[in-house]
């Protein structure tokens, strides 16, 4: 699991353990916490990049409101990471740009 | 289909209180709340704390207990992870994994609470930048911490609380950048009365301040021009502010700001219901009766979306309204209420006598109400201060028709993070007052939901009742 997280755990209170699948790796979540804190702990991301500049974008409130949590969870796009409880093998993809577009043309 | 007497939707302590009260008047009530747990922002996942040592949040958390045992024993339905998305004076609309229903109700409690005040300043989006309280959200759900270099930038009694609460357990503060304007403090000397009224928050005030010092940090007062640094790759690296004249940059790989609270006002806005701009706490809030009855009858609020005045206020104002809904409903009569509710309602008053002081000492400085050109201040759309100034000054009446111009308020969070700034800049640019500007207009749903999930929500589905 990568070491250079911005977060660390502290001593905490015995809670089961979690595993769910993130852009396909497996990763340790506390049960009961949410998908972007278990992102954030394990040092992921940016979790998306944004479809206007593609700047990239990590959870900044997580309590709802700015929707900077946006991942695709378990097949659902735009779902909000921070609201999303963990559960045994949940699948977890960050989103890039735009979403629900089917085709982008290249104008490169 | 079978109606609620009361629903009431958010289980913080506005909530959870107002639906005990209601429950034990006799009355037929239903609680709602997104979050797993009960306990609203401050009294966050209560039932089960996280962290081992009860010393790092301190007491004014486990307090929250009491009031989630009391409410658990209590005869109401409630509703966990269960996001409300529409809502009028008859019925509201709510999703639950994917799938939503309908539930009815004689009268309605929105207690949904506050968000903190959006922060915008150059570099604001740079993964790394948090808020105060999305650090004390992972602390609470997750017993989470900053590791590394941590700044706290900012204003406010959370961000002091917040910064005390890591100090606790054992995270070192790189630097805690306090942007509390220094004439806010010869502001704030005229609600000094009122403020000793409510001597026990000022020593709670001090007592913070006090401690974070003993750990050896010493705000730096008096800070502006907050800037998030970052390297080629985008990656946060520092924070670079003025202090004393001089620029000064700090390394840091996470930074926390905050500059306080504001109501929730999404679903009262998308009923149509009045609302009023509060100059001292810079923000909109509901009109209300004394009692918290909004301007749509039979919708009622309490808590801090109804103004910011704290958990043990939106406790109060929680019971007063489910008293009052009580007598409404013929639970309680006039005289009974009247006794009730006066001893209510002077509580209130004591409590609220501090607010008039710290919402001037805690005025966020004018570069996070109305930020400078470059800034971003819809991050969803990434649109910058500068574009709407522009419309502004080219004649764009107000922010329901800047949207139309440059997508401001049109992303995913729904103006949510971008409102307030929006109309803030635009009351500057064209010399008008904020409440002639106005507001977004809110629509349902105020929360994203599948066109599937809106086109399966039947009449079947009416009632909670028709699942137990
Ligand atoms: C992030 C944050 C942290 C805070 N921490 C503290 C603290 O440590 N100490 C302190 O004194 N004050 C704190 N506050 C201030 C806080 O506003 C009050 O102390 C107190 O929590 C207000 O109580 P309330 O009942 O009005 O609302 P809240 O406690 O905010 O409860 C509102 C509830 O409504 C729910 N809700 C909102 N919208 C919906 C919806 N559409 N559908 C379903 N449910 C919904 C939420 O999930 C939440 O549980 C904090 C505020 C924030 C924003
Ligand atoms: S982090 Fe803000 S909505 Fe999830």
């Amino acid at each position: 699991m990568p070491t250079d997280s911005n977060f660390k755990r502290l001593p905490a209170n015995a809670a089961a353990e979690v595993v769910i699948w993130v852009e396909g790796k497996p990763l340790k979540a506390r049960a009961g916490e949410s998908v972007a804190a278990a992102v954030l702990a394990a040092g992921l991301g940016p979790t998306r990049t944004t479809p206007v500049s593609a700047s990239p974008r990590a959870p900044y409130c997580m309590m709802g409101v700015c929707f900077e949590c946006l991942m695709e969870i378990d097949g659902q796009e735009n779902t909000q990471g921070c609201m999303t409880t963990v559960a045994e093998g949940m699948q977890v993809q960050f989103q890039r740009g735009i979403r629900n577009v089917p085709e982008v043309e290249d104008n490169a | 289909m079978r109606n609620y007497d009361l629903v009431v939707i958010g289980a913080g302590p506005a909530g959870m209180a107002a639906a005990t009260t209601a429950a034990s008047q006799g009355l037929n009530v239903a609680l709602i709340d997104e979050q797993r747990q009960a306990g609203g922002q401050i009294y966050r996942n209560i039932g089960t704390p996280v962290l081992s040592d009860e010393r790092v949040l301190g007491p004014d958390y486990y307090y929250g207990r009491e009031l989630a045992r009391k409410f658990s024993e209590a005869n109401v339905d409630y509703l966990s992870n269960a996001t409300v998305w529409e809502v009028s004076d008859s019925h509201l609309c709510l999703s639950i994994d994917g799938e939503s229903r309908r539930i009815g109700f004689t009268r309605v409690l929105i207690a949904t609470g506050a968000q903190e005040r959006p922060v915008p300043f150059p570099g604001w989006t740079t993964p790394g930048v948090m808020t105060c309280g999305a650090a004390q959200i992972m602390l609470k759900t997750s017993g989470l911490a900053p590791n590394g270099p941590l700044v706290i930038a900012g204003s406010g009694p959370l961000l002091l609380l917040v910064a005390c609460q890591l100090s606790r357990a054992g995270i070192e503060i790189a630097a805690l950048l306090d942007t509390t304007p220094k004439h806010n403090y010869r502001a704030a000397l005229k609600h000094l009365p009122g403020a000793l009224r409510g001597w026990r928050y000022l020593l709670k005030g001090t007592r913070l301040i006090a401690e974070l010092r003993r750990k050896g940090v010493k705000p730096l007062n008096g800070v502006s021009q907050l800037n998030a640094v970052t390297d080629e790759d985008g990656n946060l690296t520092g924070v670079c502010f003025r202090h004393n004249g001089t620029e000064q940059t700090v390394a840091c790989s996470s930074l926390l700001v905050h500059q306080g609270v504001v109501p929730n006002v999404q679903l009262t806005r998308s009923l149509g219901a009045e609302h009023s701009w509060d100059e001292l706490q810079q923000c909109w809030r509901p009109t209300l009766d004394t009692f918290g009855e909004t301007s749509v009858p039979n919708v009622y609020v309490a808590g801090d979306n109804a103004g910011i005045g704290g958990a043990l206020v939106a406790e109060l104002q929680g019971q007063l309204t489910a008293t009052r809904i009580a007598m409404q409903a013929g639970q309680l009569n006039a005289e009974a209420f009247a006794h009730m509710s006066r001893a209510l309602q002077t509580q209130i008053e004591q409590q609220l006598a501090i607010r008039p002081f710290l919402d001037q000492l805690y005025t966020p400085a004018p570069e996070f109400l109305r930020p400078a050109d470059e800034t971003v201040v819809c991050r969803c759309e990434e649109v910058t201060a500068g574009e709407i100034r522009n419309l502004a000054k080219t004649g764009c009446a107000g922010p329901n028709q800047a949207k139309a111009f440059c997508r401001a308020g049109m992303g995913p969070c729904q103006g949510r993070l971008c409102g307030l700034t929006v109309s803030q800049l635009m009351a500057e640019a064209s010399d008008r007052p904020v409440p002639e500007v106005g507001y977004y207009n809110v629509r349902s749903p105020i929360k994203p939901v599948t066109l599937a999930e809106v086109a399966g929500v039947h009449p079947a589905s009416e009632s909670l009742q028709a699942d137990s």
